[in-house]
């Protein structure tokens, strides 16, 4: 069967030494800034994109760079139960009965069953991942410019109707980074656009630099504004094994989170953060006792940290199968295919069947590691946890700035993360959304080039976005989202699932 | 009309500003036609889809409906004082080399936090020196001038 031809393939390729050495660090990196509160997964892998340069072999880049993405999700649930504090945000909902559990002495179990959860979770999507990707390459090589172009606003478009807030300021958001991503030489004409003579921009702005100053940088300074206070739980954790009966009560919510967290990841703008939320939402209105969550109900963990683990893993598909990233991260390890020269879209799968199944085995490898490794390591985790952050944030800086140095060799790039982590400030205290922006500034010369191919061929006729009957369905899938998210019903039900976020 | 949604607002405004500002700066580039874009059709065409937004979201923020939100404190000394250190950090790096930078940087963030004290300060920066000398220049090969350029002369 083909499937088992192409895992043997991947499993040929992740296990070997480095393969498998990388996708250690990878998980282990990604746990300890997840656990950690103030850095994510989007921060840690801008700081490493420009050293995987340095490797050999862009598998064993991804595979590293994954890993620390997923098994930032572990780390994000260790904290949330452990000391209330999510160190992710996608771990914001295991906080609400994780750390109830830990206030009654079950943090153990606790801890055990998210990490359960999420193993079965990222199994699944493994599977899932292996499963769909071939023919979702194989429709996606029937796309020409058009479709490609409809794919695109569909994606941005389902990104802002999935994201947090106001839908109009969203779109002006991802308009906003489309705008910037036109800075720099426009391929067509060989003309420099809005780079004011200076020669660094010709290229366009560095998505590391942009990324760095609105997410970490930007975070940094509304933490210092906020004067992080923690209390750290560091009883002793014991009984990590759990018992039969939480096994039991948890086996349905995990299912449903990993199913809810598969189908969400695949969305723009959706993936782990959305998928927990959901899933939280989704076990409290079928239960038969909804009084019991928030007071340390185990299905408010399980579901939760299912969907998540599930969510970031599918969050790949698209990017592996279209090219097309549908969160920040993704746009990230974009660019880490880029640095390699490798360019992402549907050909991936046959021109690099390596890299390609590698990196889906590494996946199922590194949620293994990240089961056996994290339960005994508890101890470590929360005793990071007690580093205060004063010592901490100037860390990130240093990490962040040497990491935007050594994407060019050249302070301009360090210099560049300065404006955008003022916009970032300024963003997050004007409730927009920063992430529809970086998605906008991936996307707005690809969108671009296809709009103008499209329209080439087409020969000026705009109606052939609708003309092209699977160009005409994405559309018009956009088209209903947006209704959708307009109409007064839906409006509430947005602002309801997203005030418990606050 | 009364100014409900601040936020709301000043976004509004950033953004018919911002949208304009392309659009203006758009047309020293040649605007082509549908079938032939030049460089300045689709930047022309997104800023001013980002100004009528930006129109959309002021004249809702004044609004009936709108929620009253006004603008949270701004903390100006956590910002300047990070982005100062960032800066200086950049600055410093060519001519005085990457300890000097270090120190400089983590000297001057660290007095951004409530809690800062000199003594940990000075022991982080050391500790930050070694752990990154051994990660980023043995470990990952990184290439940046370490010693200011008056002593490796």
């Amino acid at each position: 069967m083909e499937l088992l031809n192409n895992l043997a393939l991947g499993f040929a390729t992740a296990a070997t030494f480095d393969n498998l050495l990388y996708c250690l660090i990878g998980v282990i990196l990604g746990t300890l800034i997840g656990v950690l509160p103030g850095i994510g997964p989007l921060a840690t892998i801008a700081m490493l994109l420009p050293a995987t340069y340095k490797m050999s072999d862009p598998t064993t880049a991804l595979i590293m760079l994954a890993g620390i993405f997923y098994g930032a999700q572990y780390g994000g649930s260790t904290s949330a139960i452990l000391v209330n504090l999510p160190g992710e945000s996608s771990s914001v909902v295991t906080t609400l009965d994780g750390y109830q559990m830990a206030r009654r002495g079950r943090a153990g179990p606790a801890l055990a069953i998210a990490a359960i959860a999420s193993f079965f979770a990222g199994t699944v999507a493994t599977l899932l991942l292996a499963a769909f990707a071939p023919p979702l390459a194989e429709i996606a090589f029937k796309f020409g410019p058009a479709e490609y172009f409809a794919l695109m606003v569909l994606g941005l478009i389902a990104a802002v109707v999935l994201a947090h807030g106001s839908v109009l300021k969203a779109l002006a958001m991802v308009v906003f980074g489309l705008l910037i991503g036109m800075v720099g030489t426009d391929v067509n004409s060989g003309v420099a656009r809005f780079s004011f003579d200076v020669p660094e921009l010709s290229d366009g702005i560095e998505f590391v630099a942009v990324a760095m100053g609105m997410f970490g940088f930007a975070e940094i300074i509304l933490n210092l504004e906020q004067r992080e206070k923690r209390e750290v739980f560091t009883n002793k954790v014991t009984n990590l094994f759990p018992q039969w009966a939480d096994l039991k009560r948890a086996a349905p919510a995990i299912l449903r989170g990993t199913t809810l967290g598969s189908l969400l990841g695949i969305l723009p703008g959706g993936g782990a953060v959305l998928a927990s939320f959901s899933a939280y939402a989704v076990e409290k209105k079928i239960a038969k006792d909804p009084s019991q969550f928030g007071k340390g109900e185990i299905r408010g963990v399980a579901a939760p940290e299912a969907a998540n683990n599930a969510g970031a893993q599918t969050s790949f598909i698209p990017m592996l199968t279209l090219g097309i990233p549908t969160t920040p991260v993704m746009a990230l390890m974009i660019a880490a295919m880029m640095i390699h020269n490798i360019q992402p879209g549907p050909q991936v799968m046959s021109s690099n069947p390596k890299l390609f199944w590698g990196l889906i085995v590494s996946m199922w490898i590194g949620n293994l590691f990240l089961v056996l490794l994290n339960l005994p390591l508890v101890g470590i985790w929360v005793r990071l946890l007690s580093v205060p952050y004063k010592v901490l944030y100037p860390a990130i800086l240093l990490f962040c700035c040497i990491g935007a140095y050594s994407i060019n060799n050249n302070v301009f790039d360090v210099f560049m993360t300065i404006p955008f982590a003022i916009l970032g400030y300024v963003f997050k205290k004007l409730d927009c959304e920063p992430a529809p922006m970086l998605l906008g500034f991936v996307l707005g010369k690809l969108m671009e080039e296809y709009l103008r191919r499209a329209m080439t061929i087409s020969r000026g006729d705009w109606s052939v976005f609708v003309t092209r009957p699977l160009s005409a369905t994405l559309l018009a899938i956009a088209a209903v989202l947006l209704v959708i998210v307009f109409l007064p019903a839906i409006s509430k039900k947005r602002e309801e699932a997203f005030a418990g976020d606050d | 009309m009364r100014i409900r949604n601040h936020r709301d607002f000043w976004s509004g405004v950033l953004f018919i500003v911002t949208g304009t500002l392309f659009m203006v700066l758009s047309r020293q580039y040649q605007l082509g036609t549908a079938a032939k874009m030049g460089p300045g059709y689709y930047p022309t065409m997104l800023g001013g889809l980002m100004a009528g937004l930006g129109l959309l979201i002021l004249l809702g923020s004044m609004a009936k409906g709108a929620a009253p939100l006004k603008i949270e404190r701004i903390d100006f000394k956590a910002n300047l004082l990070v982005l100062l250190a960032v800066a200086v950090y950049a600055l410093t790096l060519p001519k005085l080399g990457f300890i000097v930078a270090l120190f400089l940087l983590i000297g001057i963030s660290s007095v951004a936090s409530h809690e800062f004290s000199w003594k940990t300060t000075a022991i982080s920066s050391v500790v930050l020196l070694v752990f990154s000398w051994l990660v980023f220049v043995k470990g990952l090969e990184l290439q940046f001038p370490f010693l200011p350029t008056f002593l490796t002369r």
